[in-house]
């Protein structure tokens, strides 16, 4: 896109704010995807194996939507507003050069504090009860926000919904089905599971908050209200952990920060393995 | 019927290509043979899944990224159906592992070799898939019916698999001078255990001549080899890598291409253990495993409480 200095063009904020807003969809995606593919070759039974690859291509597939759509709305900006998106040199020199961005470009070339997915999902594998429990969250989560967000006014992401909609029922019959046998197994998975539980329960709050993004987004019809939200994810998180003999944490306290950039320690390794080759070799045909 | 007459009757349906079901008389050996063959197969998938799990975090695009994953899917499913086969001839799951774990169970000696750059997933869909592929079509006729009919699937998949092995290779030649480079690179480095992945030269074979009897194998090592060799020399010239074999010659009268001498001392150590990665894919393997007890363990009891929770309340109705 060649930039027009003389521009009268002005970005609406909203469009700003629905990128923003994409873009953490597609964040959250992509890293949840990250995780569960590093279980591939290494699940504790074949079949379980399979089962996490195939919710982490079910993420993946997801991301690469909404990256796609995200790039859309970054390249119909023009070129000095771009470069005010992200930070990264790499970023900077491709939007100077003129290039159209792409689903690899937005995944690869922003650091860390231009990343907008929830803490949650950067959370480490640690071991199988780590990994059933920060799936169930999320997928708990999922389940209620994308049954909303079919109803959007933005009609991309509506559709994206949808489909996301029947890949993540299944995610949750799976993570649910398992927090229970993990629960209500042995006396070792009880108490792995619940260590678990306590150990990421404060990453779950940020998943409810309407930061800026949010409150536009709801307030346009395109996003629902994550208080609502909280109301039915924390029902279906009662009922499955009551069946899983566990009880809801009582910690209070919650992390924050994923959405607006501030991240873990984790993020940074993630994004030194994912974004390795296109650093490496910049601006090429894979 | 006597033994001798079970054996008649077993001569008969092999001479007459008539596939042998799980609950026919066998012989012990052809049974022993089988399970040998099916789960070393079987080990090859899931260890298989390792140098390639290597480069999911880092593949190099998410399309890249999401169609390694499907692949390295496909391998766990195939690890499953042939873990099924083998099955259906008294030996359990459990037991296999055991073997592949204690070092008593062969897998294939091409996955202890490390994939040091992404151009090796192109390479092994290419090459790796590619010799599995004309190891394993013919088995899809083999004489074991469950056998045989797993392979239908796998066969299928590897076909793809090796296709988009060869347009990972396609689109690095097709690419930049460094992606040149990392294709060659990668091709040099695979060729060669590629070549050793059909087995020891047909005269230094223990088990080919009574393989080939028993239809269990269709065609011998060298025979497969040299097939894999004729088809790959015309795929490297689409790509326009340089074949690693300096001795490459068409051999107008043989019809086919001469090749080099294969280091055997190497493919010898690599199986007895001393291969690159050898010790590390089995001890990721077998962490695996350990560590999943505790899971398995949770699932089983769970099962349990659960049946027994079913039958109490089915009793009090």
């Amino acid at each position: 896109m060649n930039s027009n200095p003389n521009s009268e063009f002005q970005i609406p904020n909203s469009t700003l704010e629905l990128l923003d807003f994409t873009l953490r969809l597609a964040d959250d995606a992509v890293i949840m995807g990250h995780r569960l593919g590093e279980w591939c070759g290494h699940g504790p039974v074949l079949e379980q194996d399979i089962a996490l690859t195939n919710t982490a291509l079910d993420h993946l597939g997801r991301a690469r939507s909404l990256y796609q759509y995200a790039a859309d709305q970054v390249n119909r900006l023009p070129v000095d507003e771009k470069k005010k998106l992200f930070t990264s040199v790499a970023f900077q020199n491709l939007v100077s050069s003129g290039a159209s961005v792409d689903e690899d470009d937005l995944a690869c070339l922003r650091d860390c504090w231009d990343f907008r997915n929830v803490l949650l999902v950067e959370q480490p594998n640690n071991d199988w009860a780590y990994t059933i429990a920060r799936s169930f969250f999320y997928d708990a989560f999922n389940y209620f926000f994308f049954t909303e967000l079919v109803k959007s006014k933005n009609e991309t992401l509506s559709s994206i919904a949808e489909k996301s909609l029947k890949e993540v029922t299944y995610h949750l019959r799976w993570s649910s089905e398992w927090v229970v046998r993990l629960g209500d197994g042995t006396d070792e998975s009880h108490a792995r599971i619940l260590t678990a539980i306590n150990d990421l329960w404060m990453y779950t709050g940020e998943l409810f908050t309407m930061n800026e993004t949010d409150k536009v987004m709801f307030q346009q019809g395109i996003a629902p209200d994550l208080d609502q939200i909280k109301t039915s994810w924390l029902a279906s998180v009662r009922s499955v952990f009551s069946e899983a003999t566990l009880t809801i944490p009582t910690g209070t306290w919650m992390q924050h920060g994923g959405k607006e950039g501030t991240h873990s320690e984790h993020l940074g390794y993630i994004l030194a393995d994912m974004q390795f080759m296109q650093r490496a070799y910049p601006e090429m045909e894979w | 019927m006597t033994v001798h007459s079970f054996q008649e009757h077993f001569d008969k349906l092999i001479d007459n290509e008539v596939t042998i079901e799980p609950k026919d008389w066998m012989p012990d050996d052809y049974r022993k043979t089988l399970i040998r063959q099916i789960s070393q197969h079987a080990h090859s998938e899931v260890v298989g899944m390792l140098p390639e799990g290597n480069w999911i975090t880092r593949a190099p695009s998410l399309r890249r990224k999401a169609v390694l994953l499907a692949k390295i899917q496909d391998e766990a499913g195939h690890g499953l159906y042939l873990y099924s086969a083998a099955e259906t001839l008294g030996v359990s799951r459990d037991d296999l592992y055991d073997q592949l774990h204690s070092g008593k169970a062969k897998y294939s000696s091409i996955f202890n070799y490390p994939t040091l750059t992404w151009a090796d997933m192109g390479a092994i869909g290419w090459l790796v898939d590619g010799a599995a592929i004309m190891n394993q079509v013919p088995l899809c006729r083999t004489s074991y019916g469950p056998y045989a009919r797993a392979m239908v699937r796998v066969c299928k998949e590897e076909s793809f698999h090796q296709r988009q092995g060869f347009e990972i290779m396609l689109t690095l030649s097709n690419g930049t001078e460094v992606q040149k480079k990392m294709a060659q690179d990668s091709f040099n480095r695979w060729w060669w255990p590629s070549l050793m992945m059909f087995g020891p030269p047909d005269a230094d074979s223990p088990h080919t001549a009574q393989s080939v009897r028993w239809r269990i194998k269709r065609l011998t090592n060298d025979e497969l080899r040299q097939k894999f060799i004729d088809v790959t020399v015309e795929q490297a010239k689409v790509l326009g890598l340089d074949m690693p074999d300096k001795d490459i010659k068409w051999n107008e009268e043989r019809g086919h291409y001469d090749f080099g001498a294969i280091n055997w001392d190497e493919f010898y150590n690599v199986v007895k253990g001393n291969g690159p990665c050898n010790k590390q894919r089995l001890e990721t393997r077998k962490k695996a495993w350990e560590e999943g007890k505790w899971v398995r363990d949770a699932a089983m009891a769970h099962a349990e409480k659960r049946k027994t929770r079913m039958n109490k309340a089915a009793q009090a109705a």
